[in-house]
């Protein structure tokens, strides 16, 4: 997917303006998810399991050489096929020499963050293959011709009027038809995919090194389908997904589940240990991509290496309030909200996802939120660091900041800025931002007398 | 016990009142209070915009203002976060910083915490709060019981809020860096206010991002700082 980061605050702004709906839609529903995380964290002894989850992440992504390599023997023992993808291009090889060799005339695709990433759907429909997205709600998106608006939800901008009129255009359904009636009707679409389709495509949750499993979450059941009927399947997964030992799973299942929908556990697990043996039904051929894309330079970046931690689980975008207002798209890249403000930086580079780490009030919400403590305010604090050393942020806010520096530094000058501020023309480096804040709230009235002055009058006592 | 008030840049010049209120308080409570004359601004609006470069001088600067201070007390949450939380990383291996942040305290945290008060007087029996969770007292400082703990124990109707735990939009250079997306967040905030008398919060940024969006909207709320509340808790 072609990152549109740099366009944040006036997509951010054109949306408000122009759908509103959006803004209900995804309130309403992480709102939802929300209430439902805090419910199920209550249950357990969450604070133990946060710092057990980002303990195992942390030696995992602090020995990813060894476990990788384990990974990779145990999966060829399994009989998958391991490849590694440095690029998408290179991800691009292994799925193209796959369609070639089997003849693939349509594909069935679990829901999955990274080959959005890898932009696996074009290279697909220009090798001639129809793809069927599986997710009803991802299915929805590529129905709409749009990008996902959230990690697990991806149509959650969605009412359902608009999903009506969707499926009315598509498939004729009536104008009021029930959600009931319409998930029947992609599920009539889906069962036929399901049943010809010659290649299946997912991510994978986890990939545990000592056994070579792949771990995948779901409710709908279409990633079991999409990985069980068609004769090949090809999971690509990120190298930041592996977890050391089998038994690491009792922790991180339930615990992404939870901090994802609130969920004690997903209704199904899949868990998967290569392709089927004899007597066995089942894939023929299983394909395991593991996919760098910029995560071992990312990894190798000591501030902001802890992102690598990041289980998916969207449940810092359901807590944070700037999200909320607007869904996933703005951000313009495939991961958004507050982990994609500090992990598309890290992946993109600076430059490309520059205003994103400031889509931010910093009201902490999602850190409280993150399942592996990934302390996203403080990596967002440091990507704006490097922004402004790096002299990506606009000159009026420099010069601003300088005024204000040159202003605080020196109490005279402060007291004679508290004057101008009762009447005085302010410095012109600061006009741009007075206007930016009475538009919506009005003039800035200052107290009559500044504090300072009125201490003067309280100081001697009473 | 002696207290160094720090004022806070946006308080001293627009909830100057809530100064006074916490000189008085602090005050009766049998509190010296010292206004180090010195002091300007903590130097979050820079820190947080991530000119770092800018932020240092003013941090240096502060910890040498208030280097004597027993106790540094704050009527702002975000305020003393910054020092609490992060002069020391924007002052790595600084020992002022250090010790700066053991002794500085948002005035109502001060209040429970340090001196032990949890009941102020009776001054605000009957009266109707909305209380608004600042983001930085509420996660960065743990403020959470205090403020409500001293306005019902004054006999204020805290009333129940479903958004006052959510971020009202504010965020500094947000509100005009992103200036949509901030009043949205405001709107979503206040569609939940429920009937009160006053709206009150431990910072200034909050409240006056939040009453500028109400006199925008035509709502007409009193606004006040949780020191002028206090205060009013105890002068009745």
């Amino acid at each position: 997917m072609r990152a549109k980061a740099k366009l944040y605050p006036k997509e951010a702004a054109r949306l408000l303006r122009e759908k509103p709906g959006v803004r209900e839609a995804v309130t309403g529903a992480t709102l939802h998810f929300e209430r439902n995380r805090l419910k199920a964290y209550a249950e357990v002894p969450i604070e133990e399991w946060r710092e057990r989850a980002k303990a195992v992440k942390d030696h995992v992504l602090t020995h990813l050489d060894h476990y990788l390599e384990l990974a990779e023997r145990r999966l060829r023992e399994n009989g998958v096929q391991v490849h590694w993808a440095e690029t998408p291009e290179d991800a691009h090889r292994v799925l193209r020499e796959v369609v070639h060799r089997r003849g693939v005339k349509r594909a069935v695709k679990a829901k999955s963050m990274l080959t959005e990433e890898l932009g696996v759907n074009p290279l697909l429909e220009s090798l001639g293959v129809e793809v069927y997205e599986t997710d009803l709600g991802e299915y929805l998106i590529q129905l709409l011709g749009e990008p996902p608006s959230h990690i697990v939800g991806p149509a959650i901008h969605l009412s359902l009027g608009e999903i009506q009129k969707l499926f009315h255009a598509r498939f004729g359904t009536p104008l009021d038809a029930s959600p009931e009636a319409l998930a029947q009707v992609a599920r009539r679409v889906l069962r036929e995919a399901f049943l010809s389709a010659e290649l299946g495509l997912s991510g994978a949750n986890f990939l545990v090194a000592e056994t070579g499993t792949l771990a995948l979450m779901e409710n709908e059941g279409n990633i079991r389908l999409s990985t069980s009927l068609p004769k090949v399947h090809v999971a690509f997964v990120g190298i930041e997904k592996l977890l050391p030992r089998f038994a690491d799973l009792a922790l991180f299942l339930p615990l992404t589940a939870r901090a994802a929908t609130g969920q004690r556990l997903a209704t199904f697990v899949s868990l998967i240990q290569g392709p089927a043996r004899e007597g066995e039904e089942g894939p023929e051929e299983v394909h395991v991509v593991l996919v760098d894309h910029g995560r071992t330079a990312l990894l190798h970046d000591l501030e902001a290496w802890e992102t690598l931690r990041c289980l998916r689980c969207g449940a810092c975008l359901n807590a944070c309030p700037v999200y909320r207002q607007t869904g996933g798209h703005p951000y313009g890249y495939v991961y958004s909200g507050p982990i994609g403000a500090v992990l598309d930086p890290g992946l993109l580079g600076l430059e490309e996802a520059y205003p994103l780490p400031y889509a931010s009030t910093l009201c902490g919400a999602c850190y409280e939120a993150c399942p592996v403590k990934i302390p996203i305010p403080r990596l967002l604090l440091t990507w704006r660091h490097r922004a402004a050393e790096e002299g990506l942020t606009p000159s009026w806010e420099h010069g601003a900041m300088r005024a204000f520096r040159k202003v605080m530094e020196s109490p005279a000058l402060y007291r004679l800025f508290s004057k101008g501020l009762r009447g005085l023309p302010l410095p012109q480096d600061l006009l741009p931002l007075l206007r930016a804040w009475t538009e919506g709230r009005g003039p800035l009235r200052p107290s009559p007398k500044p504090f300072h002055e009125l201490w003067k009058e309280v100081a001697d006592g009473r | 016990m002696r207290v160094a008030l720090f004022i806070t840049c946006l308080a001293d010049q627009f909830y100057a009142e809530a100064g006074v209120a916490a000189v008085r308080l602090l005050r009766a409570l049998g509190v010296e209070v010292d206004f180090p004359e010195g002091q300007t601004c903590c130097g979050q609006p820079a820190f947080n915009a991530g000119y770092w470069d800018e932020a240092r001088p003013l941090a240096k600067r502060t910890l040498e203002v208030f280097e004597e201070a027993e106790y540094v007390v704050l009527p702002s949450g975000s305020c003393a976060s910054m020092v609490k939380n992060h002069y020391p990383e924007l002052l790595p291996g600084n020992r002022e910083a250090l010790a700066m942040a053991e002794k500085t305290y948002e005035l109502s945290q001060f209040l429970v915490r340090v001196l032990g008060v949890e009941k102020l007087g009776e001054g605000l029996k009957g009266r109707k709060v909305a209380y608004h969770h600042g983001c930085h007292a509420l996660r960065e400082l743990g403020v959470r019981e205090e403020p409500l703990l001293l306005l019902q124990n004054a006999g204020a109707e805290v009333l129940p809020w479903e958004a006052w735990e959510e971020c009202c939009g504010f965020g500094g250079l947000f509100s005009v860096k992103l200036p949509e997306v901030s009043l949205a967040m405001a709107d979503r905030k206040l569609a939940t206010l429920p009937e009160a008398e006053v709206l009150t919060s431990t910072d200034a940024g909050c409240l006056l991002h939040l009453s500028g969006r109400m006199g925008k909207k035509g709502l007409g709320l009193r606004v006040a700082p949780l020191a002028t509340l206090l205060w009013e808790a105890y002068a009745g």
